[in-house]
């Protein structure tokens, strides 16, 4: 369900007018205010301020190794300029989409409804939460708003990507408007419900560019820790120079800086960043907004997944898949009664048992003009509907109504239908009963329809260590078969919103995350209660402001992807900490003999990777900690592959991937950058 | 190497596995405070203390609380052990009439003893009495394990509550650990140690008539005869027990557990070594077992094992291997001779047993030793000093190595639990930014002191190293050695240099100091932190610190993180020493 627009989107990774617009920003980046909200790449730009002053001071006194020196401060400059770009280019994306939106905010002209109840013509900017206004088709929306009169379809494309025109009206569950948006027909009364500068569609700039970008709980914590590292290297760096001069060989600062930045972790302080805001980036290329990017997080570390059944477990609508006839009734007396009384019902249960008593019997569909026929409605009263055509009178209807209608018959329902409705029921089906004349002809077999490829889904969940808990209105029973159609670990039946709320306080009190979805204004508690909480863009205000999400498509089966995303963004940072941890193994056995051999020459046996000299070794050590930063940008910005199992595989299979290999492929890239300087005649 | 002293080494490990399982579990029924079979005797003592001392033994304390009565305890007993010091020349039991310790070494050996170190820069026989021995320093052997135990223990309370603002009672625990763990299980290795022939009494010392004279070089290039010589004495079997046992390692004699009284035979040699890991193996039982994991706390125990198995294969090798420079010597292992490195080892303990002891009192953060690590090869010296520098966590003091080993848990789970794509969780806590500030606090003091003292030690060629015994790399060793045995509290030394100057006794005196306290405050804010945490129920998406996977990264880490910050410094230390040794030179 790719729109046109996330199409685009997923093709410009690297699009050309991003990467330019990312050069430019990372120059501008090197700001040392910037640079101090990153404790590692801070001191790597102080390094490189070091030795440039160095180099400057060095050259006008005819002193150290120009060309060598020269090259170590471009690297560390490299280094810093790599790591910023790799966070302009995660802006990028979100950049050019804000521009989209921006476009949408232009001002309108808003059609203010006065006191007297006459229209003034007002720019949209002095609008206030409020105003009524009034919208014709042909007009944008110009703020956020409450449907208080009619019902207008509306073209939703500029925030949703999504063409396909929406129906709104007032009252219910699909009232509110976004600004931006444009009515296509007929004509609405809003009230306004933000102020300009607070409309969703603001948000959803400052969000995507990411200019209210906050760090999470736990990107903190990992600057800590990498914070923490860089102290102590630095301590082991500072420390080294005594020791060295102890032992007779003291090192150049360029050297020691070299050791320094090869030391701390470049590639994930460098990536960190990036990593946040491409995750909340994939977010938006799905479609979702977050309010924060501690939504996210949080979605990575969900316990339990409640799932509305309808429309997310199940399609919508149910279908008729069985004709049960009452003893002494053929099937297809019951099939023709059965379709007659639906031929006039166009909701998709009644068009389903038109298909199936095609279907089984080949009877056909009857033009009902012809009939002259009267159509009962569905009335909330007799909870049933029927026909009346040729002195035939049929009823269908629940067990209990289509019970009632018999008994006014002086007619009794026959246990054998009774027990047929049970069984219907038992099997997570809905029995509709058809009556004629007062006499009951038997069952329709109305059956949930469980989307395709739920199973696996929630069994990957599972693997995961999720639990789905499906929610239903039905009776435990139905409720208790689709649950095991659907492959769902629990379900909670006959819910109503306040149990729902009961179910996350209960689950959050053991110490669960839970996550939800939920559109109408009664989910809004529950929404705001839950840890994840996933308001359809379709639904009300109050839903969409509860949530610390908004589904765009209005997807309740996204709640599932937003979960594999929040872990994605998780495992991403993990797998490139490890690695970058684990590559100091090889930056030792580059630099440590290359600043000692000289005076010690027996150091060269540390010298494992056969480096070619003192200069090489340390300039192919610096080098390669700039390139990785540079070749890891794209695994910042997709998020490590996620394949949904169990922690443990997972984290064995992280673990000689980023750790194995972080130990490894150092040891071949600072080996082959060695052969290629030394080949080129730089060291 | 021969195969008898493997399997002697193999038999340990075997030993000390076995019995990890029922002495964690004694601990558990003691600190959990459930009956044991020795209730019946401590019950009465432990009530009769609080009754005397007014501890409201129900009372249950916030980290802060625990830590600062932690804290009023140690220094109590720290004055409490300088004054006995200083005035010992007044004070009974002192058959050889010594007079007053000096103030800068009765200060440094009261940190020392305080902080579970057991550095010592004095020689015991000529500086402390008997009642020195025992009220001023084997208490202190009691204490300080007991205050080890009782920090353990909070730290896996920690773990193990939930949503609980409080880590237990610090003098129930003190006092739980001495009468109901320390007291028994040494009462027993000091009678097995008496019936080895270590001594145990209140004796003058002996003199005894040399059957050969020696000659021996005075002052102004005479040399006098020397045909009498003086046998120390002392109520040593008592203290010995629980210098092994709370991994305390201060010697009753200079010469530590090389001296015949302290150690005399190969099997108190290996009771003495089984003492030092007894309990630190047995806590992860306790940790496994308080935490409702079993399997977590053998994962930890396997992890150090494995890196204690490699250090002393590697200690173990190193010294098997003949000296370069007297390559024309025959010095292969043979029924004549051990072969390899017999320099300031004991004959009757021999290259195995000196190295397999080494490894294990560096590990352990005890500082006994049975040979002089200073005379080991460069390789050979390595380990101990690298044991010392991953943080004593292999085994580790008692207490002191489970909590460092925990720190390092917090920090592998937290680097590697994103992996599994949630927010990092251990045993079902979240480890947020708090616990890491606290870890990585933990983490940075100690690289901190010792290099930070090593570095300026060897700035300072006048107090620095004028002291040194031996230059070049050997000489940087000893000073890291040095700080790091002081920092880690472990008590032994590369012991070639003179270290009782004042530089050294006051700038150690404070790395052990910070070793041991200010390293304790960030841990117990740990627990603390911990303990007010939701316990996120275990599912297959959570993070597993019970496999074999989970030892291997936590083994990895420590290497990766411990050994690294001091990578630089090795090099130009054991590293450029045995290379140049291959060289042909030495130091």
């Amino acid at each position: 369900m790719l729109s046109g627009r996330k199409m685009k989107d997923r093709r410009s990774l690297f699009d050309g007018a991003i990467v330019r617009r990312a050069s430019v920003d990372a120059l501008r980046k090197l700001s040392p205010k910037l640079m101090m909200k990153n404790p590692v790449m801070f001191v790597v730009e102080v390094g490189s301020v070091l030795t440039s002053v160095l180099l400057v001071r060095n050259t006008v006194q005819h002193t150290g190794h120009f060309r060598f020196d020269l090259q170590i401060t471009l690297w560390l400059w490299f280094t810093v300029l790599f790591a910023n770009f790799a966070e302009a280019m995660a802006e990028g994306r979100g950049k050019a989409q804000a521009d989209a939106l921006r476009l949408a905010k232009s001002e309108t002209t808003a059609y203010r409804v006065n006191k007297s109840g006459g229209v003034d013509e007002v720019p949209s900017s002095q609008l206030r939460a409020g105003d009524v206004i009034r919208a014709v088709a042909g007009q944008m929306i110009p703020g956020d708003g409450e449907i208080i009169e009619g019902v207008a379809s509306v073209d939703e494309s500029a925030i949703t990507g999504e063409s396909a025109p929406v129906i709104r009206e007032a009252g219910g569950d699909r009232s509110a408007v976004t600004g931006g948006t444009r009515v296509l027909s007929d004509a609405i009364m809003v009230r306004i419900t933000s102020n300009p500068g607070e409309t969703f569609l603001d948000r959803m700039i400052a969000l995507v560019e990411g200019a209210e970008r906050q760090k999470t709980p736990n990107e903190i914590a990992l600057n800590i820790l990498l914070a923490g590292l860089t102290i102590i290297f630095l301590l082991a760096v500072v420390t080294l120079q005594p020791f060295a001069m102890y032992s007779g060989a003291p090192q150049t600062i360029f050297v020691l800086i070299s050791l320094l930045v090869c030391l701390i972790p470049t590639t994930i302080g460098g990536l960190l960043s990036a990593i946040g805001i491409a995750g909340m980036d994939r977010l938006v290329q799905h479609n979702v907004l977050a309010t924060s990017g501690r939504a996210v997080e949080a979605a990575g570390d969900v316990n339990t997944l409640l799932l509305d059944k309808t429309g997310t477990i199940t399609i919508g609508n149910r279908q008729a898949t069985e004709f049960l006839a009452a003893p002494g009734v053929s099937g297809e007396q019951l099939a023709d009664a059965a379709q007659l009384s639906s031929l006039s019902d166009e909701t998709p249960e009644g068009r389903s048992i038109v298909v199936l008593a095609k279907e089984q019997f080949g009877l056909r569909g009857r033009e009902l003009s012809k009939l002259n026929a009267e159509f009962i409605p569905f009335s909330a009263t007799t909870r049933m509907s029927g026909i009346e055509v040729d002195k035939r009178s049929i009823r269908k209807g629940a067990v209990d109504a289509i019970a009632r209608y018999l008994e006014e018959h002086g007619a009794k329902m026959p246990t054998e239908v009774r027990a047929a409705v049970e069984g219907v029921a038992r099997s997570g089906g809905t029995p509709l009963v058809v009556a004629e004349n007062g006499r009951a002809l038997g069952v329709i077999h109305l059956k949930d329809i469980v989307k395709g490829g739920m199973k696996e889904r929630f069994d990957q969940l599972r693997a995961m260590g999720i639990r789905t808990v499906m929610i239903t209105g039905d009776n435990p029973l139905t409720a208790a078969a689709i649950a095991r159609e659907a492959g769902v670990d629990d379900f909670l039946a006959e819910a109503k919103p306040k149990d729902k709320m009961d179910l996350i306080k209960r689950e959050q009190a053991e110490g669960k995350l839970v996550a939800m979805t939920g559109d109408g204004t009664n989910d809004a508690p529950a929404l705001a209660q839950a840890d994840v909480g996933v308001a359809m863009n379709s639904g009300t205000q109050a839903a969409k402001e509860a949530g610390n999400m908004v589904d765009l498509d209005s997807n309740p089966t996204k709640l599932i992807e937003i979960v594999a995303i929040g872990k994605q963004l998780l495992m991403t940072r993990g797998a490139l900490t490890t690695f970058s941890i684990s590559n100091d193994i090889a930056k030792y056995f580059a630099i440590i003999p290359a600043m000692f051999a000289g005076v010690f020459p027996v150091l060269n046996a540390l010298n494992i990777m056969h480096l070619h000299n003192a200069e090489s070794a340390v300039l192919s050590a610096i080098i390669f900690n700039a390139l990785v930063i540079v070749a890891l940008i794209p695994l910042a910005l997709r998020g490590v592959t996620y394949r949904p199992m169990s922690a443990a595989a997972l984290l064995q299979r992280n673990l000689v991937v980023y750790g194995l290999g972080g130990v490894l492929v150092p040891f071949v890239g600072i080996k082959l950058i060695d052969m290629v300087i030394t080949a080129v005649g730089l060291a | 190497m021969s195969l008898n002293g493997w399997l002697q080494i193999l038999l340990f490990i075997a030993l000390v596995l076995l019995l990890a399982q029922p002495v964690g579990s004694y601990m558990t029924q003691v600190f959990e405070r459930r009956r044991t079979w020795l209730d019946g005797v401590c019950g009465p003592v432990e009530r009769l203390l609080y009754r005397l001392t007014g501890i409201d033994a129900e009372y249950e304390m916030r980290w802060t609380e625990y830590a600062v009565a932690m804290l009023i305890f140690s220094a109590v007993t720290l004055v409490l052990t300088y004054l006995v010091e200083r005035l010992q020349g007044m004070l009974p039991l002192n058959t050889q009439h010594l007079p007053g310790v000096p103030a800068d070494v009765a200060l440094n050996t009261a940190i020392s003893f305080t902080t579970n170190t057991n550095w010592q820069s004095y020689v015991p026989e000529t500086t402390m009495s008997y009642l020195t021995q025992m009220v001023g320093l084997a208490t202190h052997n009691f204490w300080s394990a007991a205050v080890g135990l009782a920090l353990a223990i909070a730290f896996v309370r920690g773990i193990a509550r939930r949503e609980s603002r409080t880590l237990g009672n610090f003098w129930v625990d003190l006092t739980r650990g001495t009468l109901w763990v320390l007291l028994p299980i040494s009462f027993v290795l000091a009678i097995a140690l008496v019936s080895q022939g270590v001594v145990q009494n209140f004796r003058p010392y002996d003199t005894a008539t040399l059957v050969e004279p020696q000659r021996a070089a005075g002052t102004g290039g005479q040399s006098s005869a020397v045909t009498t010589q003086t046998i120390a004495q002392g109520p040593v079997a008592s203290q010995e027990a629980i210098k092994m046992l709370g991994t305390n390692g201060g010697g009753f004699f200079n010469a530590n557990s090389a001296h015949p009284f302290e150690n005399p035979t190969p099997l108190t040699n290996f009771i003495e070594m089984l003492a030092i890991f007894l309990l630190p193996a047995g806590l992860t039982v306790t940790l496994g077992q308080m935490v409702g994991s079993p399997k977590h706390g053998r994962a930890v125990l396997a992890a150090m094992t494995i890196l204690f198995a490699v250090g002393v294969t590697a200690c173990y090798w190193a010294e098997s291997q003949p000296n370069p420079l007297m390559h024309q010597v025959a010095q292969g292992h043979s029924e004549q001779q051990s072969g390899g490195n017999m320099e300031g080892k004991e004959v009757r303990f021999g290259v195995a047993n000196s190295a397999l002891f080494a490894t294990v009192t560096t590990d352990a953060s005890c500082g006994a030793v049975n040979a002089m690590h200073d005379s080991f090869t460069p390789l050979g010296g390595l380990v101990p000093m690298v044991n010392i520098l991953l943080g004593e966590i292999v085994f580790g003091g008692v207490g002191a190595g489970l909590y460092g080993m925990l720190v390092f848990v917090v920090i592998s789970v937290f680097i590697a639990g994103l992996m599994v794509g949630r927010t990092p969780e251990y045993l079902g806590k979240k480890i947020e930014s708090y616990d890491v500030q606290m870890s990585m606090l933990y983490l940075l003091i100690f690289p901190l002191v010792i290099l930070g003292f090593a570095a300026v030690s060897v700035m300072m060629p006048s107090t620095g190293l004028s002291v040194l015994a031996n230059k070049g790399p050997h000489g940087l060793s000893e000073i890291l050695y040095a700080y790091a045995s002081a920092t880690g509290n472990n008590g032994s030394a590369f012991a070639g240099s003179n270290w009782n100057t004042h530089w050294y006794n006051d700038s150690i005196g404070v790395a052990m100091f910070i070793g041991r306290f200010l390293m304790i405050v960030p841990m117990l804010a740990i627990a603390g932190n911990l303990a007010r945490k939701k316990i996120v129920p275990a599912s297959a998406g959570t993070f597993p610190v019970t496999t074999p996977l989970f030892t291997l990264l936590l083994v990895g880490v420590i290497v990766v993180v411990g050994a690294l910050t001091f990578f630089p410094a090795i090099s130009l230390g054991p590293v450029l020493e045995h290379l140049l040794l291959h060289a042909g030179q030495t130091f």
